[in-house]
């Protein structure tokens, strides 16, 4: 079901040029240069039974104030671990935060203790899950699982933290919100439960918002409404928000810059258009050619060939060359340095060296 | 949900009268008869007896004015002991046995959800260890060998705690200890494995996204799912520590009503064993219907449920 679903997804939202020249009545480029959050060198990793998954080694990237980034990647590249060292949610053991920082408001989220994490969470930085069948306490009420972070946070009386209950649930679009706090979970569908999470998220007023693949579960037209919300809300608000999702129609549709990972690294960034149009990465290139299109046919659908390396032991090199048709000597040998394109669009390849003309020439 | 506790109370009635029924016949048809012991007994007097209690009358009879006793909720005077009435014997030995039970399950739960709450937080920790190998041990030690150990080491050898009887909160020591180890060491394995299960949902860790205090997270989020598994058997639970007492207050000389009732069956002492048969289902379908009550309460997507059924 979901397969197919995506499918219709892509082809739906997909239609990218038009999304993509659609600036939804806002001018993003002037987002400001206010830096919110600063990912330095990260490197995690978790001890298993089969030995160390090195799950990111390297990651680095800035969020400004106001703007959604975009994470995509394949399966497994490292995506939601990302999200889950900002958070402060990597579960130490078996993980460990081997390296980097973590820059939000002149602290270091890496180096905080539990208590000083606690001060953060849910308040300056939210997150949002998958599955919103699951996200939610089947137990307890909305109204509690609303206001319980409020009140943990700023301390307030009930009836205040349930007028604010009332305000996000506005918000975010449900109807008849005073009804609906003393229901459960069960009691709501998947769209409106997304609802719910994205107003528990919301509820603390956060600068920064993670939403790790919010719009998987649900279906088509219900993504369509989210992703609607999404960008609603980050103009109510001026909330940024990191979009974690492997569906470049999503991005399409409310990205202003991308990050695209593999193998636990950043290979290239940049901002929507200098991705969509002037990818430079193998790589990146590979994921866009390889999502379904309305002005392309059957046969020039072209997925990647192969797999993503072992994580328990990944090459030293480039880890995209086993797959790459532009794969060089060097590449197996020698991470490349990053090459800065413009202001924003930087990627790590070695065919942006200078030498590489010479080989394919 | 009131038709709910209507349907059930129906319920509740005719298992007890299925379980009453069965325990009439079985011990009718068991040979024997009350006065066998007393073999001087001359011929006369043994009829006149029976006579007395009814026992001449045909099986059937006696049945009926079995269920009336059942319904008027008197059963008569008791055969061996003729000076009480199986009410006085209910009324006197059942509060002890109540109590013993009562704090057994009180001391059972809550040792065994905290020790299976901690255990699921130091998973495969030293606190884990030691908690998983207490309730082996636990499980496996019947609650009668467990008694007789310590009341040889504790009140014999150390002189620590009185051996026997219930007069003083000190006496319930050791019977309580050796009733409510089984049970702890049950719901502990039951909390921790549910524990475990429940700690890696989604929702746990929107709860820890939310900053949300520890305690806050395992009582509220945590525990209240957790619980569910441990409430489903607390109904198995109660009828095990149920039957438990009868032994621990034979073990350490406590006068409830399992004393009472043992003996009743030893001498065919029809009355009482029908009495206290029938006050225990009662007691404990009652016991099950409340663990009904308080699962539905736990879990609002069974609430819901009933409440589909009644309009
Ligand atoms: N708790 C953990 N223990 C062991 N390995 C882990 C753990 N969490 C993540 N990993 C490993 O880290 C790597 C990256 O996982 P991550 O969940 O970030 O992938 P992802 O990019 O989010 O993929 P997806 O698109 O499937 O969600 C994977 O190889 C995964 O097996
Ligand atoms: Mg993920």
């Amino acid at each position: 079901m979901n397969e197919h679903q995506f499918d219709n997804a892509n082809a739906l939202v997909c239609n990218r040029n038009e999304d993509l020249d659609r600036q939804k009545g806002k001018n993003r480029k002037t987002v400001s240069t206010e830096k919110v959050l600063t990912v330095e060198e990260l490197h995690v990793s978790f001890k298993t039974f089969g030995g160390e998954v090195q799950a990111l080694r390297g990651v680095s990237f800035e969020l400004y104030k106001g703007e959604t980034l975009a994470i995509v990647g394949e399966s497994g590249c490292g995506k939601s671990v990302t999200a889950n060292t900002i958070m402060g949610l990597i579960p130490q053991p078996p993980g460990r935060i081997k390296n980097g920082k973590v820059l939000f408001k002149g602290k270091d989220l890496t180096k905080l203790s539990k208590a000083g994490l606690r001060k953060i969470q849910g308040v300056d930085i939210s997150m949002i899950f998958q599955d919103p069948m699951t996200a939610l306490n089947p137990t307890l009420q909305i109204g509690e699982q609303l206001t319980e972070g409020y009140r943990t946070h700023h301390k307030v009386s009930k009836a205040n933290a349930r007028e604010k209950a009332i305000e996000m649930l506005e918000l975010v679009g449900i109807p008849n919100p005073e009804e609906r706090l003393k229901q459960y979970p069960h009691q709501f569908s998947g769209g409106m439960r997304q609802r719910i999470v994205i107003a528990i998220a919301l509820i603390c007023e956060p600068e920064l918002l993670i939403a790790d693949e919010p719009t998987t579960a649900l279906d088509v037209t219900i993504q369509a409404q989210i992703l609607e919300l999404f960008n609603e809300i980050q103009e109510k608000t001026g909330v940024s928000i990191i979009l974690i999702t492997h569906d470049l129609g999503v991005v399409a549709k409310i990205a202003d810059r991308i990050a695209v990972m593999y193998a636990g690294k950043v290979i290239e960034i940049g901002e929507k258009r200098e991705i969509f149009y002037t990818p430079q990465h193998p790589y990146t290139k590979g994921l866009l050619n390889s999502v379904p299109r309305l002005d392309l046919k059957e046969e020039e659908l072209q997925p990647i060939e192969g797999t993503p390396p072992d994580l328990f032991a990944p090459p030293v090199g480039c880890p995209f060359t086993a797959r790459c048709p532009f794969a060089m000597d060097v590449c197996d040998r020698v991470y490349p340095e990053t090459t800065h394109l413009t202001k924003n669009h930087a990627v790590n390849c070695w065919l942006q060296d200078e030498r590489a003309k010479l080989v394919f020439t | 949900m009131a038709v709910y506790i209507v349907k059930r109370f129906f319920m509740m009635i005719a298992t007890i009268l299925i379980i009453a029924t069965l325990t009439f016949f079985l011990m009718h048809s068991i040979p024997g008869s009350p006065f066998d012991e007393e073999r001087t007994t001359n011929p006369t007097i043994q009829a006149n007896l029976e006579k007395y209690y009814k026992l001449d009358q045909p099986v059937a009879v006696q049945y009926v004015y079995y269920l009336k006793s059942i319904v008027t909720f008197d059963f008569g005077p008791s055969i061996k002991k003729p000076n009480e009435t199986v009410n006085s014997l209910l009324a006197r030995g059942f509060p002890i046995s109540f109590e013993l039970g009562m704090i057994t399950i009180l001391v059972a739960v809550i040792s065994g959800v905290t020790l299976g709450t901690f255990a699921a937080l130091r998973h495969n920790g030293f606190i884990d260890y030691m908690a998983m190998t207490f309730a082996v041990v636990g499980i496996s030690v019947p609650n009668f060998v467990l008694a007789t150990l310590l009341i040889q080491q504790v009140a014999v050898t150390w002189q620590l705690l009185p051996p026997a009887t219930w007069s003083s909160p000190l006496h319930m020591i050791l019977p309580t200890l050796a009733l409510a180890t089984g049970p702890t060491a049950i719901i502990a394995r039951l909390t921790r494995a549910s524990m475990l299960e429940v700690l890696t949902q989604d929702y746990m860790k929107m709860a820890r996204a939310k900053g949300l205090t520890p305690f806050r997270i395992v009582v509220r989020h945590a525990l209240r799912n957790a619980l569910m598994p441990v409430v489903t058997i607390m109904g198995t639970m109660l009828a095990g520590i149920l039957t438990g007492t009868f032994v621990i207050e034979k073990i350490f000389a406590i006068p409830g009503m399992g004393k009472y009732f043992v003996e009743s069956i030893n001498n065919r002492d029809y009355p009482v064993i029908m009495g206290s048969t029938v006050f225990y289902s009662a007691f404990l379908v009652f016991m099950l219907f409340l663990v009904d009550i308080v699962y539905g309460f736990l879990d609002p997507r069974i609430k819901l449920h009933r409440k589909d059924g009644d309009v």
